[in-house]
């Protein structure tokens, strides 16, 4: 028994965790409302793929921590997991049958086990829900066991069928205002998943462009790095030329609803660039970053509102007062918080944040700011007279917004101040030590991120033309310090890819946008506990996390010398 | 002498006595104008004063969580408003189906028992695999790490909760003998708050004596010392530390239930904002020290209950119970600023808080 144990141990754990997490995304009505979308025109739904990835990746896990040497040991041990995963749901499928649970979980209805099923009743549903998890774990196990590059391939092909499977409904679009694309997209997509076609060709297309990649990238590079320093330069000129034209047809490429999202992303880019100057560079936490963003908006809303009177300035006589505000209020709300560290800071500030919200929001302030009916009626940037009301149009002026702003965050990441927040974010008494003015360095980092988050609000209700407190809450601070992290605290490029996967990846998959939180928290937890540095991190702070390692390697090569 | 006198002066610290000395008297002139004004007859204020304790005791309760995960792992967790959210919600189920039964009408102290201890064991398992998935795997990572992740845990654990029981405010059932009021001298006491007072002050105790009194609460005082000290000594220091997080769920659980009955509301979100009033009160109190956080929390649900009423209706704002809120976190920053050890710690004024 004992020995049993230990053999399966592995399987039977990592299948529970799997298990679990099946069900969990089961009874949270993640699967239901995904199976709406196919992925594979009538064979494949993403609800059915959301939960086979589940039972693959965890079999494979269970495979790779398994400690005894024996291939059939190590296989049967990936089968193992992949059953236990099934058991969970199949239980669920045979408590829900006999009792009801919808009355404590809303999302355990007849359609949910249907789906987990495949639409059979009885015991034959029950034996194909387990047959499939065993199926599962076997495809786990057996891509356990093949050699790496054609592992890797495997993966990224069927990876590929998944993303395009899913942003098909963006795809589609961009290709039928391409004239002659249309006949390619007929061939690859239906109105609701890929064709067979589709299903066979992009994953070879993306399979060679990796195995390309794979084969020949490094040569590439190597070419690349033994050129001159003068082609070197002019090869990145002109591919900053090329992202250039990129960035300015990319609306008109995208159309009216991508365009929308883009501009919300740019939204977001501005104000994780602002806070990644806090956070990032000096390392002090701000949960209430939401609250310049709020006095930003405000600012310009009455300055420009003819609903509040006081004042009717256009946005661009409005903007400087926002900003200006915005950094006020960053030394103002900063003093308070200069000796506090870490969690107090992070703490404070959060109470910042809420308490700007609930001032806004009471009946006390409501004569000057409206209260909960927020102030409406904003007018539009205008340029020359151009009216920028559409998206794309908008889309021009936060693209000017983000590149100014990345602007000064690169050159006052390269400066003395620059260097100064990061020594203050690594030790602040040493920091000090140093000859670091403590006090004017914190305000400073303050005020500029609060700067570019007024900006960034000053944007915002300019373009949606309204603005109400309720926009305001604890979780736009949570969002943007998610997208930092995500993407690499500290980095630029980092802020700019996590936007886009945080803030863009939701609002073009409506499914998702539902339970957004739910997967920015797993994201979230899962990030620290496996890449704390982050999708795009910056090299110091990459360092500093896997120092230690490279460090005692350092120390062994050189006792080995 | 001047000169000396003006070095050791620091603009920003005159800026922040004079936000203080601001505050201060705002809430002195609002006060006295209020009481001088007569707006409120003794009665109310002994209305708010029970209510502002029986909020309190909750607060408390949940405090104690923040405190005595603080001492053993110097980390706050964040997610402890959702170990708070998560035993009530799942109760909830349990008292519908004892109420539909007619159990809970025959008999409501066996009932009531029932849903306490399944709203407990809820709250215990969360905060057990919280510490076990979450923060285990991240000793001694740098501070901001395990913090983002208690951050991602709390929204990670709201919204799981909102997907399975849905987003509706759900209400407890109203039982007999938690309706009504008693008469003591003439003023009118609602039967459900003196019912909470009672109870967390009991499960206070019993938590305290626990902590103060047994051999596991030794181990926990001396992990929350000294971990590698009480490592040596052969005290199993993840033991101690889930230990904790056990304890934490445990009163959680119980402020759940005692919240919920007294609000009759349970629903995803409400863990957020008493989670931040409990970590509030653990800093008022002192963060790590335990009879702190619980003068605290008292202290805490008192300003809240009487403040709007005593400071700001006499300054002449509108609706100022809607500034509750912001009082209470106003009390956070400075707290924060002027004594971070809060009213009782002196034990972390050396180390970096």
């Amino acid at each position: 028994m004992t020995l049993a144990q230990s053999l399966w141990r592995e399987g039977i754990k990592t299948g529970a965790i799997g298990g679990i997490s099946v069900l969990a995304i089961s009874l949270v009505g993640m699967v239901e409302s995904f199976n709406k979308r196919d992925i594979i025109a009538d064979f494949l739904s993403m609800g059915i793929a959301f939960i086979m990835v589940f039972g693959i990746i965890l079999p494979y896990i269970a495979a790779k921590r398994t400690t005894r040497p024996e291939k059939h040991i190590i296989f049967l041990n990936a089968l193992t997991a992949g059953l236990v995963t099934a058991v969970f749901p199949a239980l669920l499928v045979i408590l829900g049958n006999i009792i009801n649970l919808r009355s404590m979980f809303v999302n355990a209805s007849p359609v949910l086990y249907n789906l987990l099923t495949s639409g059979v009743e009885g015991v034959g549903g029950i034996l194909i829900l387990l047959l499939a998890g065993i199926l599962c774990g076997a495809f786990a196990g057996l891509l356990f066991f093949l050699p790496g590059l054609i592992r890797s391939v495997i993966i990224v092909c069927l990876t590929s069928i998944l993303a395009v499977g899913i942003v098909q409904d963006l795809i589609r679009p961009l290709f039928s205002s391409w004239g002659i694309m249309e006949v390619v997209s007929e061939w690859l997509f239906t109105q609701n998943g890929l064709t067979i076609a589709g299903t066979i060709f992009i994953p070879i297309f993306v399979g060679a462009i990796y195995m390309f990649w794979q084969l020949k990238g490094e040569g590439i590079k190597t070419r690349y790095n033994t050129l001159e320093s003068g082609t070197q330069k002019s090869v990145k000129m002109s591919s900053f030329f090329v992202l250039a034209i990129f960035l300015i047809f990319l609306p008109h490429i995208l159309g009216l609803f991508l365009s929308e999202v883009l501009t919300i992303v740019g939204l977001y880019i501005l104000l994780g660039l602002g806070l990644n100057i806090v956070v990032g560079y000096a390392g002090l936490l701000d949960l209430g970053y939401v609250a310049f963003y709020a006095i930003g908006a405000y600012i310009a809303a009455i300055l420009t509102s003819p609903a509040i009177g006081a004042f009717t300035l256009t946005f661009w006589q409005a903007l400087p007062f926002a900003v200006m505000g915005g950094i006020f209020a960053g030394i103002l709300l900063g003093i308070p918080v200069l000796k506090m560290r870490g969690d107090y800071l992070a703490i404070a500030t959060l109470g910042f944040g809420e308490i700007i919200r609930i001032l806004v929001l009471s009946d006390f302030l409501k004569p000057w700011l409206g209260g909960a009916q927020g102030i409406a009626k904003i007018p539009n940037p205008a340029i020359f007279g151009w009216q920028l009301s559409t998206p794309q149009e908008i889309y021009y002026l936060i693209l000017l917004g983000c590149i100014l702003v990345v602007f000064i965050s690169v050159r006052l990441r390269d400066s003395r101040l620059g260097r100064a927040w990061m020594a203050m974010r690594e030790d602040e008494d040493v920091a000090q030590a140093m000859g670091i003015n403590l006090v004017s360095t914190k305000l400073l980092a303050f005020a500029t991120g609060a700067g570019f988050s007024a900006l960034s609000g000053a944007i915002m209700v300019s373009k949606i033309g309204s603005v109400y407190p309720h926009s305001f809450n604890v979780f736009i601070s949570i969002n943007i310090v998610c997208l930092i992290i995500v993407g690499g605290i500290g980095s630029i490029p980092g802020v700019i890819v996590g936007a886009a996967a945080l803030v863009g990846l939701p609002e073009l998959l409506r499914e998702f946008a539902d339970y957004r939180m739910l997967v920015y928290g797993a994201v979230l937890v899962g990030m620290m506990l496996l890449r704390p540095e982050g999708l795009w991190p910056e090299a110091r702070h990459k360092m500093e996390l896997h120092g230690e390692e490279n460090g005692s390697d350092e120390t062994q090569t050189a006792t080995a010398a | 002498m001047f000169q000396k006198w003006k070095d050791r002066i620091d603009v920003t610290d005159i800026v922040m006595w004079l936000i203080g000395l601001t505050l201060l008297s705002l809430v002195l002139w609002g006060s006295i104008s209020t009481l001088r004004a007569g707006l409120y007859t003794g009665r109310h204020w002994v209305d708010f004063l029970i209510f502002g304790l029986a909020q309190g005791s909750i607060y408390a309760l949940i405090a104690t969580g923040y405190t005595m995960v603080y001492g053993v792992l110097k980390m706050i967790n964040f997610a402890h408003g959702e170990v708070f959210m998560s035993g009530p919600f799942t109760a909830y189920f349990v008292a519908i189906a004892l109420w539909q039964s007619d159990f809970l009408d025959n008999y409501p102290i066996i009932g009531l028992m029932i849903i306490f201890l399944s709203s407990m064991a809820v709250s215990t398992t969360i905060a057990y695999f919280l510490e076990k998935i979450a923060y285990r795997p991240l000793r001694g990572a740098p501070r901001l790490i395990p913090l983002i992740t208690a951050i991602g845990a709390s929204f990670f654990l709201q919204y799981l909760f909102l997907g399975l029981y849905g987003s509706g405010i759900q209400a407890y059932p109203d039982m007999e003998i938690l309706t009504g009021f008693w008469m003591v001298a003439g003023v009118r006491i609602l039967r459900i708050q003196v019912v909470v007072i009672i109870a967390s002050v009991l499960l206070m105790v019993a938590l305290y004596s626990f902590i103060m009194l047994t051999r596991v609460g030794k181990a926990i005082r001396a992990v929350s010392e000294d971990k590698e000290a009480a490592a040596l000594m052969g005290i199993s220091v993840d033991g101690m530390i889930s230990t904790t997080f056990v304890i934490g769920g445990m009163a959680a659980g119980a402020a759940g239930v005692l919240y919920a009955l007294m609000y009759k509301q349970v629903y995803f979100f409400m863990g957020f904002i008493p989670g931040l009033k409990a970590f509030t009160a653990a800093v008022l109190g002192g963060i790590g020290n335990i009879p702190g956080a619980m003068l605290g929390g008292l202290f805490l649900g008192l300003i809240e209950s009487v403040g709007p009423s005593l400071f700001l209706d006499g300054l002449g704002i509108v609706a100022p119970y809607q500034l509750k809120d912001a009082i209470a976190f106003t009390m956070l920053v400075m707290v924060l600023i002027f004594r971070p050890t809060g009213i009782m710690g002196e034990r972390l004024s050396a180390k970096k808080a």
